[in-house]
């Protein structure tokens, strides 16, 4: 069993990431070009990490099971990237975003690697603009910046609504610079199915050519793991149809401890669901709450009777609206944290105000701004008498300038014309701040395996706040592996290449060979996407928005009968040596079954409500989260069984000496 | 809606593909072309038939993995659209579609729709980056201003997806407009000026090496382009090249 040790360095919160780069071992850099490091994902943690490792002289080789690294799920990112830059002046410092964040996350993140977040993340952006990241500008040339929801300053860099893309073709340009000089060397179109573990070390990998269905080995001496979140496991979510857990499911059975997997994140501005044929969820920005008012009507008859088609949301006056975030937290209104916004949006729904056909829908509703821009716009034009009509024109301009983009697509997705009628929105499955356990440096449990961005639980907590997780993965790629990994590897400089005729590499081969052949073999009834919708409406029903105990046990049970029914039933078309995408799904769906089950067990023994896990038997009079910080101020960190049920809990205690534990109140 | 389709279909790279015909019953008007084609091959997997192979990821019009032919159109009738986006309210009951590859020399048939599109990543490796290190030892990002209109002209050069859109829609299948929004948007950026001369030379040449044709400024590139790459960026690239060439 291995031991829950987080090697949080001693001293000063400040001094601790500096302290430790002081102390840890280095490479030599004529040692670093006998070093091999496998790096499992191409998103801005994989990429950032390749390439920086890759700079330093590792060598380095890169999986994604995408065409292009280019093309990872972080590519979607809309909003932006915190960094405490205080560029505005408006009080940001690295404490703050340090404060934010935990206090964001629900006290439920480990406080030393927050600090070091914050401490990196100005870096994040000198870095990106240096490699040519065209951020947002002011006029007068500097960077622009924008708030986020559950913070009080605009500490938020943003590439209009494409964020994300442009920060992973930032990393993606640093990893083609490296791949040019031979340092890194791609395997696109490679999926990882097994962690090779040879004398307790992570030693390699098995991977399989997505085009041909050849199974390869690759050995090196350390392995990150940096393939992304699981929210896919809900079925419809925000993430990349491919995005899976694949490579970590994979690396938590070979013995890495699998962290708070039953938090999830529900973001709170989705296009709503239309439809049975629905394939995956599309997020708004939460930029757009900056400027977007939320809103149901204040009466049920007006409801219903948007409902049914009979009256239009535009047409309800203004005193008939109910403008629940403003009402309820007068502090944040619009802009509190995304797990609050989502569930004020469900209990608005529940209660029967939804303003869609299914009743699952609020308005997000931008008239307000329209005319509040336009009279700027024309006051500082010296149009000094326009009229209210014009003013929402001139507004409307403003707006398409900052979200453009946005309203688009929503328009081409919902068939509606934000412009003229409010936006409808609904919270949806967005992130996971579970993943592989780590310690501070980063790695799992199985020595010489580390885990960096969405894929590890360590910075977010039981909810994370708006573009934090982008800093996080290019704070883990760039800033962080890069150092903490060679106080590992400096152990490894007269290992010398890893060979993969091994035992422990044929046992691997052979075992994932069986599984894929296990896979094929099914004369079954049903396709993946059939089980992989089932499992979707078990978690979304039971372990979604809010839980409850009864449930959750219930959830657990049919989870498992739907596993052995899919290990029976399903069918997987076509041949294993060629590109078939039926398979990839089946194996990545068989994981899904098994980590839905470790989920709801995560979330039947935390019983209390923090961040997105909302326990229905713990709430307050007024409905909000009740924490209990003295049982569950811990990471529960899960040992791997073959039946989820009986994977076992260790957990690592949370101590908190720079932020005082709080209720968090946004009102 | 009931639709026809008709679908490439091949095997493999070496195999020969041919069209088959496909009727289709039970689309909706709110189904992404995507989701259609999810309902194709449940129905072929329902039958113990092989699905169509098609790329896709994000299916929110921003990772560039999604491409198709749609009636002789890459990404379908809509513009300013990729197919993940192209939404089945587009097409009427009764409807035929012809559902093809994107064609090019450069962009091989992996398997029915799929195509291998790595060319364009050889074309970025060749130079298509500024060559600063990832210490974290850069200066501060404000210190060097940039221009509003040129970091946003930067932007809209970089907004590029990758699509390959271009290359099918282009009569001698050319890659400028992808390979010169690159080339702009580094060009038009301080940071990347330094290197602009080596980085035009060494991602044309890439961009002739992977066999992609010349332009001939016919322009169904941009008419095609789902992120509205402008033609400005291939006479920027045109420019560029000249210039290093004349240094040189
Ligand atoms: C629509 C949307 C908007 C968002 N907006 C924001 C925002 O504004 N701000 C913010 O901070 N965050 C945002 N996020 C969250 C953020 O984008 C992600 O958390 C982050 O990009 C994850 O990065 P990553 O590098 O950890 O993983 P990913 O980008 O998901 O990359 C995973 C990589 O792993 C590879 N991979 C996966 N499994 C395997 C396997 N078995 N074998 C080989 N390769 C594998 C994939 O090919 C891919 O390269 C948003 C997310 C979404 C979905
Ligand atoms: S230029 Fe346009 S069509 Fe060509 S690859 Fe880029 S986004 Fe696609
Ligand atoms: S699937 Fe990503 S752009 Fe279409």
């Amino acid at each position: 069993m291995a031991v829950l040790e987080s090697k949080v360095p001693v001293g000063p919160i400040a001094e601790k990431w500096t302290t430790h780069k002081n102390t840890i071992n280095l490479v030599n850099p004529a040692n670093k070009r006998n070093i091999d490091v496998i790096v499992v994902g191409t998103g801005l943690a994989g990429s950032s990490a390749a390439a920086t490792l890759g700079e330093l002289g590792y060598n380095v080789k890169t999986f994604c099971y995408n065409d292009s690294p280019r093309r990872a799920h972080s590519i979607a990112a809309q909003g932006g990237i915190n960094a405490a830059k205080n560029y505005q002046g408006d009080g940001d410092s690295n404490y703050r975003l340090f404060y934010d964040t935990v206090k964001g996350g629900d006290y439920r993140s480990r406080e030393a690697n927050v600090y070091r977040l914050a401490e990196v993340s100005s870096n994040i952006i000198d870095q990106c603009v240096a490699q040519g990241v065209p951020f947002a500008r002011e006029y007068g040339g500097l960077l622009d910046n924008r708030s986020f929801g559950g913070v009080l300053v605009s500490r938020t860099f943003y590439a209009a609504g494409q964020t994300g893309q442009q920060l992973l073709l930032g990393a993606y340009s640093a990893l083609n610079r490296q791949i040019n000089r031979g340092k890194v060397v791609p395997f696109n179109r490679h999926e990882m199915l097994d962690l090779v573990v040879v004398d307790g070390k992570a030693r390699g990998i098995i991977a399989r050519n997505l085009v041909t269905g050849e199974i390869e080995r690759h050995g090196a001496h350390a392995v990150v793991i940096a393939s992304g979140g699981y929210g896919n496991v809900f079925f419809l979510s925000t993430n990349a149809m491919g995005s899976n857990v694949m490579a970590a499911w994979r690396t938590h059975r070979r013995g890495a401890y699998f962290a708070n997997p039953c938090f999830t994140q529900i973001h709170p501005t989705c296009i709503p669901v239309s439809g049975e044929h629905q394939s995956k969820l599309t997020l708004m920005s939460e930029s757009l709450r900056n400027d977007g008012r939320i809103w149901v009507p204040k009466k049920k008859e007006d409801a219903e009777a948007v409902r049914a088609g009979k009256l239009k949301g535009v047409n309800i006056p203004e005193e008939d609206r109910d403008y629940y975030l403003e009402r309820r937290y007068p502090a944040f209104g619009n802009l509190v944290p995304r797990d609050v916004a989502s569930r004020a949006a469900k209990e608005r729904c529940d209660e029967g105000y939804g303003v869609n056909k299914t009743g699952q829908a609020v308005y997000l509703d931008f008239s307000a701004a329209f005319l509040r821009y336009g009279k700027v716009e024309a006051l500082t034009s010296g149009n000094k008498d326009a009229s209210e009509e014009e003013m929402i024109k001139l507004g409307k301009e403003v707006i398409r300038k900052k979200y453009g983009n946005l309203f688009d697509m929503y328009q081409n997705i919902a068939d509606d014309n934000p412009y003229e009628v409010p936006m409808k929105i609904f919270p949806a499955v967005h992130y996971t701040m579970g993943g592989l356990w780590v310690d501070y440096n980063l790695q799992t449990t199985v020595p010489g395996c580390f885990a960096a961005g969405e894929a590890n639980f360590s910075d977010h907590g039981a909810n994370r706040l708006g573009a934090s997780a982008l800093m996080q993965g290019l704070a883990d790629g760039y800033f962080v592996l890069p150092y903490t990994i060679g106080d590992y590897l400096a152990d490894e400089i007269r290992t010398g290449e890893i060979s993969t005729d091994t035992r422990e590499f044929e046992e691997a081969e052979k075992s994932t060979r069986e599984r894929i052949e296990k896979l094929m073999s099914g004369s079954g009834t049903h396709s993946v996407d059939y089980y992989h919708k089932k499992l979707g409406l078990i978690m979304w029903n039971k372990c979604g928005m809010s839980r409850n105990a009864e449930d959750l046990q219930k959830a657990m049970d049919e989870i498992a009968e739907l596993r052995a029914d899919f290990w029976k039933n399903v069918r997987v078309p076509g041949s294993a040596d060629t590109k078939n995408q039926e398979l990839e799904k089946a194996g990545r769906v068989a994981d899904f079954l098994e980590l839905g089950e470790l989920f709801a067990k995560d979330a039947l023994t935390r019983n209390e409500s923090c961040g997105g896990h909302f326990r229905e038997e713990y709430q307050t009079p007024e409905g909000e989260a009740l924490r209990d910080d003295e049982n569950f101020a811990f990471v529960s960190a899960w040992e791997y069984n073959e039946n989820p049920r009986d994977a076992r809990l260790h957990k690592e205690q949370l101590e908190f000496e720079n932020i005082e534990v709080k209720t968090r109140s946004y009102k | 809606m009931k639709l026809t389709l008709k679908v490439w279909r091949q095997e493999g790279p070496d195999t020969k593909g041919k069209m088959v015909t496909y009727p289709l019953d039970g689309v909706d008007g709110d189904m992404s072309f995507l989701e259609m084609m999810d309902i194709l091959n449940e129905n072929l997997i329902n039958k113990g038939e092989v699905p169509v192979e098609f790329d896709h990821d994000c299916r929110e019009g921003i990772c560039g993995s999604c491409n198709m032919m749609i009636n002789g159109e890459p990404h379908g009738p809509a513009k300013m659209i990729t197919t993940c986006q192209l939404h089945m309210r587009k097409f009427n009951d009764g409807d035929t579609i012809t559902i093809e590859p994107w064609r090019a020399k450069a962009f091989p048939v992996i398997k029915d729709l799929i195509v291998d599109r790595s060319a364009f990543d050889r074309i970025q490796q060749a130079g298509g980056y500024i060559s600063v290190n990832t210490s974290g030892n850069t200066q501060d990002a404000n210190s060097i201003p940039i221009e509003k209109e040129k970091a946003d002209e930067a932007f809209y050069a970089a907004t590029c997806i990758g699509c390959g859109a271009c290359v099918a829609a282009c009569k001698n299948a050319s890659a400028m407009l992808f390979t010169s929004a690159k080339i702009s948007q580094y060009a038009l950026l301080p940071q990347g000026e330094i290197e602009a001369t080596d980085r035009v030379q060494a991602m044309v040449r890439q961009m002739d090496e992977e066999g992609f044709g010349n332009c001939t400024n016919t322009g169904a590139c941009m008419v095609e382009c789902p992120k509205g790459i402008k033609l400005e960026n291939i006479a920027r690239m045109n420019r560029e090249y000249l210039k290093a060439e004349t240094i040189a």
